[in-house]
C-alpha cells in the first residue's frame, strides 16, 4: 500500500476499527514509513486534546426535571382514556383480570425469591454508582499509579483487592474509594473509558470463576464475575461490549496463571 | 411506582442517556436554549416510538432521535446552515505543512480547540463529537448519523485534518489574549 492508500486507513487504526490483517498492514508501513507515523502522531495529539479540552455539556437538572415532567403528563394522557374504556366494555373482565393478575402475582413472586439476592444487589451497585457520581464522592484516593492506590486500601480492609493499571488498553485507573455494599466494607476502584466512569467494585467471595454475567439496570450495564477468590462487579454507563471487554481484560489480567 | 408501568420503563431507558443527549444537541446548535428545545421535544417523540424499540443500544436510539430532531429545528430556524457536503470526494494526503510541535501547543488550549471544533460544518462536528466525546463505535455513529461506515471514516478524516488545520493556523494570527 502507497501513502495515500495508508492515510486514508490511519483514522480507522488509531480509532482501533480495522481488522487484524489490515492493522498489521499500517503497522508495517508505519515503521518504515516517517512521514505516515508523523500523520498518526498529529491525530493521536488531536484526539487526546479533544478527550481532555473539549466540554463535555451535561444536561442541566432543570432540563432533566422538564422533561420527565412533560414525558409523564404525556403519556398519562394516553393511558387513562384506554383503560377505562375496556373497563366499562365489560364488567366480567375485571374478574377475568384480577385473576389473571393474581396468578401473575404468585408467578412474579416466585422469580423474585429466585432473583431478589442478585437483583438487590444490582440496585445497591447502581446506586452507589450514581451516588458517585452525583455527590462528587467517586474517590478517596485519587492517583493513577497502582502502587500508590493499592497501599491505600492496606488497614482499611481485611483484603486485599488486586489494582491493575489498564491505561494502554484505554482504561486509565484514576483512583478508588471504599464503599459499603451487601452488608460489608468492599474496595471500588475507578477506572475512566473516555468520559465514562467505571466504578469496579470487589469484595472476598468463595464462588469459583463462573462465566461473566451482565445486567442492564436503568440503563447501566452491569457485569459481574468471580476471580482468585474475588467477586468482581463492573458498572458504567459505557457500552456492554467495551464494559465485557474491561472485565476481560481484568478476568485475564489478575489470573493467577499468569 | 410500577416497575412495568410503560412510563417508568421509557425513564429508564432514556434518563440515563440525558447527557449525552443533551451534550449532542449542545455542540450542534451552539447553545444552551436551543439544545434544549431540541432534547425536550425529542424525549416526546422518543416516548412516542418507544413501543416500537426493541430494547438494546438504547443510547444510540436515543442519539438518533435527537439527531433527527436537530435536523429538522435547522431546516425550520437556520435553512442557510443546511448544508451537502460531498461525501464522494476522496480526501487527500495529511497537510504536510502542519507543524506537529505547533499543533501540539495549540492543542493543549482548550478554548482553541472548542472554537476549532465549533467551525467544523455540522455533518463532521455531530461525528467529531460522537467520536472523540461519546465514545461511539463506527458502526454505531454509521447507525445514529444514518450513512454508510465508509461515510463515517471519510467525514471524521476530513473532520480531523480540518481541525487540525484550523487550530494550526491559529498561530498566523496569534492567541489574542
Amino acid at each position: 500500500m502507497n501513502c495515500r492508500e495508508i492515510q486514508n486507513l490511519l483514522h480507522a487504526y488509531g480509532d482501533r476499527e480495522l481488522d487484524v490483517m489490515t492493522s498489521l498492514e499500517v503497522e508495517k508501513h508505519l515503521q518504515t514509513c516517517s512521514e505516515c507515523k508523523q500523520a498518526l502522531e498529529n491525530q493521536t495529539v488531536l484526539g487526546n486534546s479533544i478527550a481532555t479540552g473539549a466540554p463535555y455539556y451535561k444536561a442541566p437538572a432543570s432540563l432533566r426535571d422538564s422533561i420527565i415532567a412533560s414525558t409523564r403528563q404525556a403519556a398519562q394522557a394516553e393511558q387513562p382514556r384506554i383503560i377505562s374504556r375496556r373497563w366499562q366494555w365489560n364488567p366480567l373482565a375485571a374478574g377475568l383480570a384480577m385473576a389473571a393478575s393474581l396468578a401473575l402475582g404468585f408467578f412474579l413472586a416466585m422469580q423474585f425469591q429466585q432473583q431478589s439476592a442478585r437483583d438487590f444487589l444490582v440496585g445497591e451497585i447502581v446506586a452507589s454508582h450514581v451516588r458517585s457520581l452525583l455527590a462528587t464522592h467517586l474517590m478517596d484516593v485519587v492517583s493513577t499509579d497502582k502502587h500508590t492506590v493499592k497501599p491505600w486500601f492496606d488497614g482499611k480492609l481485611d483484603f486485599a483487592p488486586p489494582v491493575n493499571d489498564l491505561t494502554a488498553d484505554g482504561y486509565p485507573l484514576i483512583g478508588g474509594r471504599l464503599d459499603y455494599i451487601g452488608g460489608r466494607t468492599v474496595a471500588v476502584l475507578i477506572y475512566q473509558k473516555k468520559k465514562h466512569f467505571i466504578n469496579l467494585f470487589i469484595w472476598p467471595s468463595a464462588n469459583g470463576g463462573e462465566t461473566p454475567q451482565t445486567t442492564v439496570k436503568n440503563g447501566f450495564n452491569i457485569v459481574n464475575w468471580n476471580h482468585a477468590g474475588m467477586a468482581f462487579w463492573a458498572v458504567s454507563d459505557v457500552s456492554p461490549e467495551d464494559l465485557r471487554t474491561f472485565a476481560d481484560l481484568l478476568g485475564s489480567d489478575t489470573s493467577p496463571a499468569r | 411506582m410500577n416497575e412495568n408501568e410503560p412510563a417508568t420503563q421509557f425513564e429508564q431507558a432514556i434518563l440515563p442517556h440525558l447527557d449525552a443527549a443533551y451534550n449532542l444537541a449542545r455542540w450542534l446548535t451552539g447553545n444552551d436554549q436551543d439544545a434544549r428545545d431540541v432534547v425536550q421535544e425529542a424525549s416526546l417523540r422518543a416516548l412516542k416510538f418507544f413501543g416500537g424499540f426493541r430494547g438494546g443500544n438504547s443510547r444510540a436510539w436515543l442519539l438518533t432521535i435527537v439527531r433527527n430532531t436537530f435536523y429538522n429545528w435547522l431546516e425550520k430556524n437556520r435553512p442557510h446552515e443546511v448544508s451537502t457536503a460531498g461525501d464522494e470526494e476522496l480526501y487527500g494526503l495529511e497537510d504536510p505543512s502542519v507543524d506537529p510541535a505547533l499543533l501540539l501547543a495549540r492543542s493543549s488550549n482548550v478554548e482553541a480547540v472548542r472554537g476549532a471544533i465549533e467551525q467544523l460544518p455540522v455533518e463532521f462536528r455531530e461525528i467529531v463529537v460522537l467520536r472523540e466525546l461519546e465514545d461511539c463505535s463506527y458502526k454505531e455513529i454509521a447507525d445514529v448519523a444514518g450513512v454508510p461506515i465508509g461515510t463515517v471514516m471519510s467525514r471524521l478524516a476530513r473532520a480531523r485534518k480540518q481541525l487540525q488545520e484550523i487550530l494550526a493556523d491559529k498561530s498566523e494570527t496569534g492567541d489574542r489574549p
